[in-house]
């Protein structure tokens, strides 16, 4: 039972299984992450206040959390590029560069709360900071699973096991990175 | 510019090319705005951020390089957004209709000024729900 | 192997897939149950009804919500595509397993926990949610209108906890049907069925993704106090409606193709005749998918959205019975000519046929929004989509379990029960629906606790028709005894089935019945052919099967042995 079946190792469709099944996922985030935005959207283009809510968001903070998100994308194509070449060690140390760049992103994101809640723009105060929450939240949520899976493939890496999961872990965590791509300028430039 | 790699992989090099590149787009977008007009202010945000997206698409996760099946799952999911966003955006974008009308109050310029100066000038926040102490 | 480790803790897909199975017929019993309190209710208003004593307002509307939502998506969504599709994949593609055993099993394990968390809210204080299952805000998000401060909440998480399993059961079955084929297994040979399952799994997650997000706006609505959906605090509740429906239409074809492909399989073999025009079916079966996701705004003539948009939504939905009705089209082709056997799973296939086509017939007139306006909400509606889910989920899943009972349990089900539970489950049904269709048409409104203070529609007359539904479906119930007698004796006979008990051509008839773990010794080393080869005039045996060594019929080079003018399978075949 601890084996992989035969079924994990066949490819038909000409795509590695695991990566196969990481474009659907993502197929299926697009559809939630997208039916927010679109939601958002929506309220944002018809309610003129909207737009003096976002003033209250920090640029500054959002655009250094984005250099922080293209910074650990890079980290995990490095670590990808390295256990494409069977180097775990570097492989396992961008892997860990990268989980360092998403503490830094959701400290940074606490920061914010913190300040954004004690100026009294909690969620209650319209649906532009309800929405605010969910969608930074949503994504704070992917940011943290990523981090989690990524410490958990670290562990296997290090023992030169399970190489493959490197570049499924990376395409998520690009993903994760495209979606803050659109946050930011919706929440934090538009103004 | 894939082209010549596309058998080898990519190189460190070449992600750290792609990497500059995106940093001095997310410069561009942050300026972007203190220039003041409008239009160039969508350019700059969502336009630089269509084509950041591309090139972590493209060059990150590779998709430049997959099976062309990938692409268009993810492009058909993006084409079901904008299908969901045409039918519903008629609806929820109506501020009214002809058997009811909007209770919701909207804040104006004066009145959102107000409560900005009064929640960044004393220790008391400008809640107006008055359930902001949750 | 422990017991735990083999039926509870187990990665084997046919054990997930039973597991799914025996779960979601066990929350059918409970949706049943549910569904002979309200009947009995609105057929003798006051009555205490034996089993469980009088029916309130509140209790009510806690039952028809709950009814809904466990027929829906703790019924028909885990027996339709987890059950069926777990165990029919990988023994249909040639493979010995999912080719992700472990999130296979995560899948039905975040399943269970969402069933258990809706049973629980029937226990909490007021009772599980009374919103309806649609749950529309306001009457959803405010407590005070619905109610079930604890049941709406419970309600959310477990249906959102519900989504998740699926998400994660259907990314499984996509993958594995696109990676792990058998050599040899090429697009057009894979089984309808599975082509039905996956495309329903990719509906699926196309469509739930807002939802998603939206079911966490309400329940930030519901519990936190947020305004997503609240008019006068600048939400809007028309987006709730939108964001159901963009899941909540697609999800009926969700439903409906894996049905439509296990008659499908069922069809061709009984008719002992090649399935006619298998393109025709896929690409029929894609079209509906596409059109599924641009209908939705039907379920919302009278909710006041734009009426540009309800024209557009009039016609799309008017489009979509064409594909639908080109499948209908090519199963009697299929059955044209054939040399029919009429077993319990034939019967029920053909009965899907029927009974489906009344519900789509008069999904038409509901399609058209001028009609709509009179109809809607009406009963009308219900036994409308009673036709078309009834058919789906109950007729559908007694024709897939009788057909491949032989190959689960390794017995074979008695056919004189099996007919005995068919007639006695089909004729009880049309006298439970009939009826509501001709109340609803006379403008009887659903969702209401009990008709006698509505002087229109307390008529002895009236309620005679409620009386023939209600007395229809405990009739319908208890004959859904005999299948449970027909169950257990069949289980527990010594005689054992043979592998290939209906001379069937597709690759789960070569293993064992049943399947051991791991399915075959060695798997099927190459597909040579369709799965469909019935009757082949070349051929002495009137099957075969896809593995046999041998030429494929459907190949441009392939030389019949007999003249093209008297060879009619093959030239049906290029149309």
């Amino acid at each position: 039972m601890s084996q992989a079946p035969i079924a994990t190792s066949r490819s038909a469709s000409g795509i590695p299984t695991a990566r196969l099944a990481v474009w659907w996922v993502l197929a299926s985030e697009i559809v939630i992450f997208g039916g927010l935005i679109m939601c958002y959207l929506m309220f944002r283009l018809h309610h003129e206040s909207w737009a003096y809510e976002a003033e209250a968001t920090k640029t500054a903070a959002g655009a250094f959390n984005t250099f922080v998100l293209l910074t650990s994308s890079l980290f995990v194509v490095l670590a990808h590029n390295a256990a494409e070449k069977k180097d775990t060690v570097k492989a396992v140390r961008y892997i860990w560069y990268t989980i360092f760049g998403g503490f830094v992103f959701m400290a940074v994101k606490a920061y914010e709360y913190t300040s954004e809640i004690s100026h009294g723009y909690t969620m209650f105060k319209s649906v532009f900071w309800s929405f605010y929450y969910l969608a930074t939240g949503l994504h704070g949520f992917h940011v943290v699973c990523g981090m989690f899976i990524m410490w958990m493939i670290s562990r296997d890496v290090k023992k030169g096991k399970n190489l493959h999961r490197v570049e499924a872990i990376g395409i998520y965590w690009h993903f994760v990175d495209v979606v803050w791509i659109f946050l930011f300028p919706l929440l934090y430039i538009a103004k | 510019m894939s082209n010549s790699e596309e058998h080898h992989g990519h190189s460190a090099k070449h992600y750290v090319k792609i990497y500059w590149i995106l940093l001095a787009m997310l410069g561009v977008s942050i300026v972007g705005p203190e220039i003041g007009i409008k239009w160039l202010t969508l350019i700059t945000a969502f336009g630089i951020a269509l084509v950041k997206a591309w090139m972590v698409c493209a060059y990150f996760m590779h998709l430049n390089i997959e099976k062309k099946i990938a692409w268009y799952t993810l492009a058909a999911t993006l084409l079901l957004l904008l299908v969901f966003f045409t039918g519903v955006a008629p609806d929820v974008m109506k501020p009214e209709g002809q058997n009811w009308k909007s209770l919701y109050h909207e804040q104006t310029r004066e009145e959102w000024d107000a409560e900005y100066d009064a929640a960044h000038h004393g220790d008391d926040h400008g809640d107006d729900h008055g359930d902001g102490g949750h | 192997m422990s017991f735990w480790e083999k039926y509870v803790f187990s990665t084997d897909h046919k054990v997930i897939g039973l597991q799914y199975m025996f779960t979601g017929l066990f929350m059918a019993a409970i949706g049943g149950f549910f569904v002979y309190v309200f009947r009995m209710q609105l057929a003798f208003p006051g009555i205490s009804v034996p089993g469980y004593g009088e029916v309130t307002p509140l209790a009510y509307n806690s039952l028809v919500t709950n009814h809904g939502t466990i027929m829906i998506f703790w019924f028909a969504m885990p027996v339709l595509i987890a059950a069926f599709g777990n165990i029919l994949i990988p023994l249909m593609i040639g493979c010995d397993d999912m080719v992700f055993p472990r999130i296979n099993r995560l899948s039905f394990q975040i399943f269970l926990l969402s069933a258990i968390i809706l049973i629980a809210s029937f226990f909490v204080p007021n009772g599980g949610f009374g919103g309806a299952w649609t749950s529309y805000p306001p009457l959803s998000a405010n407590a005070e209108y619905n109610a079930t401060p604890l049941g709406a909440p419970m309600w959310l998480i477990a249906v959102a906890l519900e989504f998740v399993a699926f998400l994660l059961g259907g990314i499984n079955f996509i993958t594995t049907l696109m990676n792990a084929r058998a050599p040899g297994m090429t697009m057009y040979r894979i089984p309808i069925v599975l082509w039905m399952i996956v495309i329903a799994s990719i509906l699926f997650m196309c469509s739930v993704g807002p939802l998603i997000a939206g079911a966490v706006m309400l329940l930030f609505d519901q519990t936190l106090g947020t305004s997503f959906y609240n008019p006068a605090g600048g939400g809007d509740p028309l987006l709730w409606q939108h964001l159901f429906w963009f899941f909540g239409h697609p999800e009926v074809y969700v439903v409906l193709l894996p049905a439509m492909g296990i008659v499908a399989e069922i069809m061709a073999t009984m008719a002992r005749k090649k399935l006619f025009g298998y393109k025709t079916i896929l690409y029929s079966v894609i079209a509906t998918g596409i059109l599924s996701f641009v209908v939705w705004a039907h379920h919302q003539f009278i909710a006041g959205i734009d009426p540009r948009m309800a024209n557009l939504f009039t016609v799309t939905t008017l489009l979509i019975s064409v594909p639908i009705a080109e499948l209908c089209f090519v199963y009697i082709a299929t059955l044209y000519g054939g040399s029919i056997t009429f077993n319990t799973p034939m019967l029920w296939a053909l009965s899907f046929m029927v009974e489906f086509l009344i519900g789509g017939i008069t999904g038409i007139f509901l399609g058209a929004s001028g009609v709509d306006i009179f109809f809607h909400d009406t009963y009308f509606v219900v036994a409308h989509f009673h036709y078309t889910f009834v058919p789906i989920a109950i007729i559908g899943f007694y024709a897939g379990i009788t057909y491949w009972f032989p190959k689960i349990f390794g017995k074979m089900l008695s056919d004189r029960l099996g007919k005995i539970h068919f007639w006695g489950t089909i004729i009880p049904f049309n006298f439970i629906f009939i009826p509501l269709f001709l109340l609803g048409a006379a403008g009887q409104h659903r969702r209401i606790w009990d008709f006698s203070n509505y002087s229109d529609l307390a008529t002895p007359e009236f309620f005679n028709l409620r009386v023939i539904a209600t007395v229809s479906l405990i009739v319908m119930i208890s004959f859904q005894f005999v299948f449970l007698f027909n169950f257990i004796k069949s289980l527990r006979s010594k005689e054992k089935a043979p592998k290939n008990p209906w001379d069937a051509n597709t690759l789960e008839w070569t293993a064992d019945s049943p399947p051991p773990h791991g399915n075959w010794p060695e798997l099927p080393e190459k597909v040579y052919r369709g799965p469909y080869e019935f009757s082949h005039p070349d051929r002495e045996s009137d099957f075969w099967p896809q593995d046999e060594p041998g030429p494929d019929p459907d190949d441009p080079d392939y030389k019949s042995g007999y003249s093209p003018d008297s060879d009619i399978e093959s030239s049906s075949t290029k149309a």
